[in-house]
């Protein structure tokens, strides 16, 4: 495998991996509450198409956005009800999520759109492009300059190359969802809010003696975790492809789930799960390299279930416990 | 004291919680231009109206029974079993490999051995999550879960490389031997009852029926059963009581994983006579629905497996004369999921507050 | 510690015409169609403790859950230092000036003590300011009331002592002038409690207002100025501590006349039927909770294990009736049995003709849900007598519950109620017809009477006593001392996982076992 092959690998991974770290760091915030979010998948799912046919039908992509936030931040108002004020099986109602917009998607797209349960695709203004960042060779430059890409980029040395392809060049969201790990680290450990989440998962009771409403708390951490998952699924169909097709969240927000898990929860951790994750993925959309790697042959289906199979191991506790937050899935009643 | 009667338990609640899902059900559709009043009549007189509805809506009841009793059993070992899909996945590739493996002279023959081999595999997928699960203490709907995945991935290998006759492009076994072919309902009940030739119902369902009699007598009348109630009441009393965990997670489990696989008899051996990928189409997960809704018994899984094999049937019919796509019917599915199991206590609180109020006036009248 | 007893007289009636610090009117509390609370009227002076005593379920903990805005009350007022005050929240307790340490505390157990201390609390968005203000703030109050922790220990690594002392800090912390206590002794040591009223009687004379709320006669008559005693959710009495005496008070928690004593023949020892020796168990986070226990009971008598809860006794328990793993002997007639192995359970125990009524009966012993016919086999489903070839006997069982039922005296008598709509007495009862019934060689018994009413007290020990008596063995553990010193015939005391010493109760007092309790020996090595 060639230099350039190696960069193509870890720029895809890079775009793969977004989509699941936002939906891993909305599933941490909503599991460090102590709200189990099996529902991560459906969130992601309606925002893609909410954002994918509002982009549309506006041209804008940042209203599409803004739809797909809503869109998401509805199913986890639904999802709050259900757990926080009902108090019922959290990872009941996450199932019945996915469902509903595994479902709702495809009705709402054909009878919008009339093309089989997908949106038309997206073209200019009505997605993220990528951003070429300052001193990256682009198209930009490429324009600029008055010569072809390939040449500039043929002739640039390793670190200019890795500059250019790999860290510049993605849209917007990409950066957003790096951005999000450290934020997502600050919040958790130098904010009061941040102590009292991650009280709120351990041990609702502590915080609601002190004062504190372990309601309001759980609806904060379940609506930002529709925010973020809002975000991934305007990314999956704004910006990783040009439209909404169906069910094309494809599992990711349970590789997301896996992936909270093999990151114990934490958000750095959690980059470092979904870039693997991430990579797998990369990989196992090109077969030519995966083949080259491993010294056997690699059946793609094999690198399709990696993570699950990862996941189950790390959940078997061969390598490392994974305790998850103790009072997680557990509705909080007031007891003496 | 118990608040409310037991039949307000048992039927009224999950009543209204359908009733409450119909009802957002019926705004959906208003909400995409159609009248949810002629999709009913659509949907009764396409799944009901007639033995050509009947012989599919039975044949997707089938499915949905022997799904709904896998979460049931699961649940009254507090386990939450969402594999099902996974299970009834490689019970499929069972009933294949079982199939393929002979010239299987009479259906009376294959059915048994197709039984077994549905029921082992879909058992052996359940099998690892439940050992990681009684002996690592992994959560098992997460394991679970991503044995779905797994089971899909090893179902794609299987078909592509192994089982796809080498002439065919086609992700598919090659067709089973005549002797394999279940009878239909066409063929068991001609001259009573005419169900056309085309309907997949089969044989498969009587089976189904008897599964619901024996998990029921499996779960009230036997000592595992008492066992596994017990334990999935209070874990810390069953072990008090010599009840072995590692005994009720595994039984449960395994159990609960045959069932899901022998649903693979009515999909694979009864109606496509091949594997393909995706035969099991979300049955594994609609068992939730049917087990929420059944209140985790037999004759409640029954009643609520007919009544989704309705929804499929008419469903299908909708997608066919009016302009709503099938998708409808995941939707009425999760919906249903959503009021009988998450909200629950919504339609649960006011109801047993009307209860309360009830026995107050009584007591106060009596005083 | 007597010239402190006596200044409390003047702190209980201070300053006159200043209002009460607390005042309950007609308060009424309902949980369905159980009335927890029943017009409910209470007044407590400023710089005052104040004890609240009943029986469990009497509705103590719910009058102070209400006061701490755990609980809406359904009718009454509440007035703080004269101020009708509305508390809708805790955060309006706290607001006022209350401050509660429940019977459970309330810690996140993997955060430190700073951080549970400052939670809720927190001065602004960020922490850095705070917790370094928390950090001065927090070692001022501990020096002021001698209540030494260590601001950067993690709870779950610290005693419960220092837990409940961290609780305390909490509510100091908060600016509390009034300070609820639920049953604030149940898991400390005799010398940890005189240590914790020793920082009561300090908060009090600082002029803050202590509600201490207990079952324990003794604990009231030792530190508070007034007692208000509750039954069946209504308040009894209220008087000034120095006025009544314990059998006055016992007399109003029960409404009659209670024997405080349990009427039995002396034992007639017979040949031993469990022989312990250098039982050991180590749990799950490595830590050593038996440390290697002997001792032996014989038939026709009853041992009794005296110790703070916590300090191996519930492990004891398990150990003999199969739950926990252990190394070491035990022997049965005779005959070891398997610790660890495959015959290491609940099942074969009982097959050896061991019975246990576990410590935590809503737990262990029973299965809440079922009825009282399934939880009368519970435990011994298995037995042939119990099953027609592959099914159960229902109906077989149905009628031998009924017959159970009857003899011991539960109410209501209907095998098809669940159990967990039967009060905590039947409860027991139902646990107790169970096991007894099978005439065990040996009858395990932990907590017998926690949670039950006086009446149903009576009828157990009495059971337990036709046991002894018809030449079986008894292993009793319980935390109550005078349970111990009634119903014993020999008393051993448990200290860290370890037998402290053996005592005959004509012999003993309640002072020796209380030393012995906190692991004071006075050079005896056992």
């Amino acid at each position: 495998m060639d230099f350039s092959t190696l960069i193509q690998i870890l720029d895809s991974t890079l775009r793969l991996a977004t989509p699941l770290l936002l939906a891993c760091l909305a599933g941490l915030f909503s599991e460090r509450s102590g709200i189990f979010d099996i529902g991560l998948e459906a969130k992601m799912l309606i925002a893609a198409f909410f954002s994918a046919a509002f982009a549309y039908s506006t041209g804008s992509v940042w209203l599409g956005l803004l739809a797909g936030i809503a869109a998401s931040m509805v199913f986890a108002a639904i999802h709050g009800l259900a757990s926080i004020t009902f108090r019922g099986n959290q990872l009941i109602s996450g199932v019945a999520l996915n469902f509903l917009a595994s479902g709702m998607t495809v009705l709402i797209a054909q009878n919008w759109f009339q093309q089989g349960g997908r949106t038309p695709s997206l073209i200019g203004g009505a997605r993220f492009e990528g951003i070429e960042l300052p001193f990256a060779i682009g198209p930009n430059e490429a324009a600029e300059t008055g010569r072809p890409l390939s040449e500039l980029l043929s002739e640039a040395g390793p670190l200019q190359l890795l500059y250019s392809e790999l860290i510049s060049g993605h849209s917007i969201l990409v950066y957003v969802a790096l951005a999000a790990v450290p934020a997502t680290w600050w919040i958790l450990y130098r904010t009061r809010f941040g102590l009292r989440l991650r009280a709120v998962g351990e041990n609702p009771a502590a915080v609601d003696t002190a004062g504190v409403s372990v309601i309001g708390l759980r609806y904060a951490a379940v609506v930002i975790a529709g925010l973020l998952c809002g975000i991934a699924g305007a990314y999956l169909a704004t910006g990783l492809q040009a439209g909404f097709v169906k069910d094309m969240t494809a599992g990711r927000g349970y590789i997301a789930l896996a992936a909270l898990i093999f990151a114990k929860w934490r958000p750095w951790y959690a980059l470092g799960a979904c870039l693997l994750f991430g990579a797998l993925q990369a990989l196992a959309l090109r077969t030519d390299v995966a083949e080259a790697i491993f010294p056997f042959k690699m059946p793609v289906q094999l690198l399709d279930s990696l993570p699950y199979i990862l996941t189950v191991v790390i959940l078997a506790g061969f390598v490392g416990k994974a305790i998850p937050p103790r009072a997680g899935g557990q509705p909080y009643v007031k007891e003496r | 004291m118990e608040v409310m009667p037991k039949w307000a338990d048992v039927v009224l609640v999950p009543l209204i919680s359908l009733v409450l899902a119909m009802i957002i059900s019926a705004l959906v559709i208003l909400g995409i231009g159609e009248d949810p009043w002629a999709a009913l009549k659509l949907m009764v007189q396409g799944a009901l109206g007639s033995p050509y509805g009947w012989g599919y809506t039975l044949y997707y009841a089938t499915n949905f029974i022997f799904t709904g009793l896998a979460v049931s059993v699961a649940f009254h070992a507090a386990m939450f079993n969402i594999g099902g899909e996974g299970q009834a996945t490689l019970g499929g590739l069972g009933v294949a490999l079982v199939c393929l493996a002979l010239p299987w002279p009479h259906w009376a023959l294959a059915l048994p051995a197709a039984t077994l081999g549905a029921a082992l595999f879909g058992a052996a997928w359940a099998a690892i999550p439940a050992y990681l699960a009684a002996k690592r203490g992994s959560h098992i709907v997460i394991t679970t879960i991503m044995f779905n995945f797994i089971g899909a991935a090893v179902l794609n290998y299987m078909l592509v490389n192994v089982l796809r006759p080498p002439s065919s492009m086609d992700p598919a076994s090659a067709k089973f031997p005549d002797g394999t072919a279940l009878p239909s309902f066409h063929d068991m009940f001609s001259p009573i009852i005419a169900f056309p030739k085309s309907v997949p119902a089969n044989i498969s369902f009587l089976i189904a029926l008897v599964a619901c009699l024996v998990v029921w007598l499996l779960i009230w009348r036997t000592r595992f059963g008492f066992e596994l109630r017990a334990f999935g009441k209070s874990e810390s009393a069953a072990v008090y009581a010599g009840i072995s965990p590692t005994k009720i997670i595994m039984g449960s489990m395994l159990i609960s994983g045959a069932l899901a696989g022998m649903m693979a008899i009515n999909t694979v051996q009864g109606e496509a006579g091949r594997l393909v990928l995706n035969s099991v189409e979300g049955a594994g997960f609609i068992g939730i629905a049917v087990a929420l809704m059944g209140r985790s018994h037999p004759a409640g899984v029954l009643i609520a497996a007919i009544l989704f094999g309705f929804l499929y049937q008419g469903g299908a019919e909708l997608a066919l004369w009016m302009s709503i796509p099938r998708e409808l019917v995941v939707v009425i599915q999760g919906l249903v999921i959503l009021f009988t199991g998450a909200l629950d206590n919504m339609v649960r609180m006011p109801i047993e507050r009307v209860f309360l109020w009830r026995r107050r006036s009584r007591q106060a009248a009596g005083e | 510690m007597k010239d402190l007893a006596d200044n409390s007289a003047g702190a209980a009636g201070a300053a006159p015409g200043s209002p009460p610090a607390i005042e309950l009117r007609g308060i009424s509390k309902a949980f369905g169609p159980v009335q927890a609370n029943k017009d409910i009227s209470l007044s407590v002076a400023k710089g005052a403790i104040h004890g609240i005593i009943g029986e469990n379920g009497a509705g103590k903990s719910t009058l102070m859950s209400i006061l701490y805005g755990f609980y809406k009350a359904d009718r009454g007022e509440i007035l703080i230092n004269g101020q009708p005050t509305e508390i809708p929240d805790s955060q309006a307790a706290i607001a006022a000036g209350i401050g509660m340490v429940f019977q459970h505390f309330k810690l996140v157990e993997n955060f430190t003590v700073l951080e549970n201390v400052v939670l809720g609390a927190e001065e602004g968005a960020l922490l850095a300011t705070t917790m370094s203000n928390a950090r001065k703030h927090l070692t001022e109050i501990a020096e002021e009331y001698e209540m030494n922790v260590d601001p950067d220990a993690v709870i779950e690594e610290i005693g419960v002592g220092q837990q409940q002392r961290v609780e305390i800090l909490k509510s100091l912390y908060r600016n509390a002038e009034i300070l609820i206590l639920d049953e604030p002794t149940g898991v400390l040591t005799p010398a940890e409690a005189d240590h914790l009223f020793r920082i009561l009687r300090g908060l009090r004379d600082e002029g803050k207002t202590i509600i201490l709320i207990t079952h324990k006669l003794r604990e009231i008559m030792d530190v508070t100025d007034t007692v208000s005693v509750m039954r069946r959710g209504e308040m009894t009495a209220t008087v000034k501590t120095a006025e009544t005496s314990p059998e006055e008070l016992a007399e109003l928690m029960v409404g009659r006349k209670v024997l405080l004593r349990v009427d039995k023949k002396p034992a007639q020892p017979g040949a031993t039927i469990v022989k312990v020796e250098n039982l050991r168990v180590v749990d799950e986070d490595k830590v050593e909770r038996l440390k290697g226990v002997s001792f032996e009971v014989r038939a026709g008598e009853i041992l009794g294990i005296a110790g703070v809860a916590g300090n191996g006794q519930s492990e004891l328990l398990n150990v003999l009736g199969g739950i926990t793993a252990a190394t070491g002997s035990i022997q049965i007639n005779g005959n070891e049995i398997d610790l660890t192995g495959k015959h290491s359970d609940g099942r074969s125990r009982r097959e050896r003709s061991i019975a246990h009524v576990p410590e935590d009966r809503q737990r262990a012993g029973l299965i809440m849900d079922f009825t009282a016919w399934e939880n009368i086999v519970f435990g011994y489903q298995w037995d042939p007598a119990y099953s027609s070839g592959w099914l159960m006997d229902n109906a077989g069982i149905r009628a031998e519950t009924e017959g159970k039922m009857e003899r011991f005296d539960v109410r209501p008598p209907h095998p098809q109620l669940a159990a967990k709509n039967f009060s905590g007495g039947n409860q027991q009862k139902i646990v107790l017809a169970r096991e007894i019934e099978r005439n065990p060689d040996l009858l395990l018994v932990g907590q017998p009477t926690r949670g039950v009413d006086i009446g149903a007290i009576e009828f157990i020990h009495q059971r337990i006593i036709e046991l002894r008596d018809a030449g079986k063995a008894i292993l009793l553990v319980s935390v109550e001392l005078d349970e111990i010193m009634g119903l014993s015939d020999r008393i051993a005391v448990m200290f860290d996982g370890r037998i402290m010493g053996e005592r005959l109760p004509a012999e003993t007092n309640e002072g020796e076992l209380g030393l012995l309790m906190a692991g004071v020996t006075n050079g005896e090595n056992s």
